[in-house]
């Protein structure tokens, strides 16, 4: 029991992080089974991140309702965002995504009350482990059930070919728009979850790299379902800790698993049609 | 009834439809044909609302649908296949078929995560109506393969199967046997015979002459974005003008 108690002290942090980010894996996976390329999840989940700790800190919101705070932020910057840049598809969604992150990245450096680029420290750390359980599974549900529904094969065909879709009577920027706001809940509650995991956010977190970071867990672990982004997003947040070993040479083998994924497994690492017939189960049709 | 009256369209300075009138009847046949670049296709994105006229009005049963996204004609009543077919690959020919029935599913929001009696429901009818329809087009064996999987003949089928769906009053067919083998064809005016004797309205463009007279009650002629003829197959096949413009022309008529 005491090497359990260890090894939960020594390791907590780094298994909420993978929690955290695969439910911001879900939430671009989410975007991009539609069809959109958008790289503004970074900034939803700093959007989430700073909202909930300033609730936390200055108002004493409890924590649920800091929670919920933490995921209508950022759906109200997307709906207002995404209605001009959703028309936009492809790179062209990318740059501007990529360009709003930055804005909000520099925004949150620049204001009194984030701290600036000394972020904010002493959050609390009122996260517990069954928070994360619970909502990423409550995602999980709701995705799955989704998927399954009317809305998802909308999603599904709009990514296929947006006029086909249309003439089919699907509304393509109404459903767009859903994603890409139900996305930045997704990401706004994880980033919530988050800063009330590590006691102290800094603008840094939520930048660029992040943004790409994200990108990558789905694109390593697949995109054709949910579970692909989540192992993606598990595998990449625990590789640089397992590569410890390697020092410096750590990022070059870290960039090294990622190519050789994209060039020999270009739906990602999860693919469950491949998988099937690794195990001699043939294609399941349907 | 669709009425198109006085339709324009220009591309900056170029114009592609100039004053185009005719009606089309939500029931039997019709066919619009015309030379290559004569303007057919830009007719059919014009009434979809993929373009908007710079002239003229389009309405269906009096109710005009200028403005109209493409989403809201459909669900007005008109569906349509495209030229270079469009059917979602990556979805099984069921799913391809349920897209087409999104409007129609009604459940509330809230129905796919509570599992209510609504959605399995309305999800169960719809699945065995997409299933008929299917059955329609000979391909309810083939349901759960995936859509990519089908050959051009049978894609073209799925993408009638899908379009009808929607419950259409009026079919929208841009060149259903262009690039199909004479065996293919044939299987397709059938299926196109088949939808329109269950009462759905088909309106087609194509550029078969054979086909065209041997499937079509009334044709328009369309060359150079102008109507040059109207009338029934014999009345058209007779027209000096059409035969000047589109018969007439061996070389031209028999290119693809």
């Amino acid at each position: 029991m005491e090497w359990l108690a260890n090894f939960w002290a020594t390791y907590s942090t780094l298994i909420y992080s993978i929690g955290v980010y695969a439910l911001v894996a879900l939430s671009i996976w989410l975007t991009l089974a539609c069809g959109l390329l958008s790289l503004a999840n970074a900034a939803f989940m700093g959007i989430g991140a700073y909202v909930s700790a300033l609730l936390s800190l200055q108002a004493g919101w409890p924590f649920w309702a800091v929670l919920v705070a933490a995921g209508l932020a950022p759906a109200g910057v997307a709906l207002i965002i995404g209605i001009p840049t959703l028309r936009l598809s492809g790179v062209y969604l990318a740059m501007a995504t990529l360009a709003f992150g930055e804005v909000v990245r520099i925004i949150i450096l620049n204001l009194e009350i984030t701290g600036g680029p000394e972020g904010l420290n002493g959050i609390p750390q009122s996260t517990r482990g069954w928070h994360i359980v619970a909502i990423l599974g409550l995602a999980v549900y709701g995705l799955a059930r989704m998927r399954r529904s009317r809305t998802g094969r909308a999603f599904e065909a709009i990514r296929e070919d947006e006029v086909a879709a249309s003439l089919m009577g699907i509304d393509v920027k109404r459903h767009k728009l859903f994603a890409f706001v139900l996305g930045a809940v997704l990401a706004g509650v994880a980033g919530g979850l988050n800063a009330h995991a590590t006691f102290f956010i800094s603008p840094r977190e939520y930048g660029f790299e992040n943004a790409v970071d994200i990108l990558t867990m789905v694109v390593f672990g697949g995109i054709g379902g949910l579970v692909g982004p989540m192992v993606g997003a598990g595998i990449l947040t625990l590789l640089p800790e397992l590569l410890r070993f390697l020092h410096e040479f750590r990022g070059i083998f870290n960039g090294l698993v990622l190519i050789l994924v994209v060039l020999f497994l270009p739906k990602g690492i999860w693919e469950p049609r491949r998988i099937r017939a690794l195990f001699g189960l043939g294609p399941k049709e349907g | 009834m669709l009425s198109i009256r006085k339709l324009g369209k220009h591309f900056g300075g170029l114009t592609v439809l100039e004053d185009v009138s005719f009606d089309v009847p939500l029931g039997g046949i019709f066919g619009l044909i015309g030379p290559n670049g004569a303007g057919k296709t830009t007719v059919f994105n014009l009434i979809t609302g993929l373009l908007k006229p710079s002239t003229g009005t389009i309405s269906l049963e009096g109710r005009d649908l200028a403005g109209l996204a493409p989403h809201q004609v459909t669900r007005l009543g008109i569906a349509r296949t495209f030229q270079n077919i469009r059917i979602f690959k990556e979805m099984t020919l069921l799913e391809n078929v349920l897209v087409g029935m999104h409007d129609k599913l009604g459940y509330g929001a809230l129905g796919p995560f509570l599992i209510s009696r609504a959605f399995r429901s309305a999800e169960a009818q719809g699945r065995e109506w997409a299933l008929e329809l299917l059955s329609w087009v000979r391909l309810e064996h083939r349901a759960g393969m995936l859509a990519d999987n089908l050959s051009y003949g049978d894609q073209r089928k799925l993408e009638f199967a899908r379009a009808l769906a929607t419950q259409p009053r009026l079919l929208l067919l841009d060149e259903p046997v262009a690039g199909m083998n004479p065996a293919e064809k044939t299987v397709l005016m059938e299926e196109i015979q088949n939808i329109s004797q269950r009462g759905f309205g088909v309106f087609l463009i194509e550029h078969d002459m054979r086909f065209v007279m041997g499937l079509c009650e009334r044709i328009v002629v369309l060359n150079f974005g102008r109507i040059i003829a109207e009338g029934s197959p014999e009345e058209v096949r007779n027209n000096p003008e059409v035969i000047e413009a589109y018969l007439g022309r061996e070389d031209d008529g028999a290119s693809v």
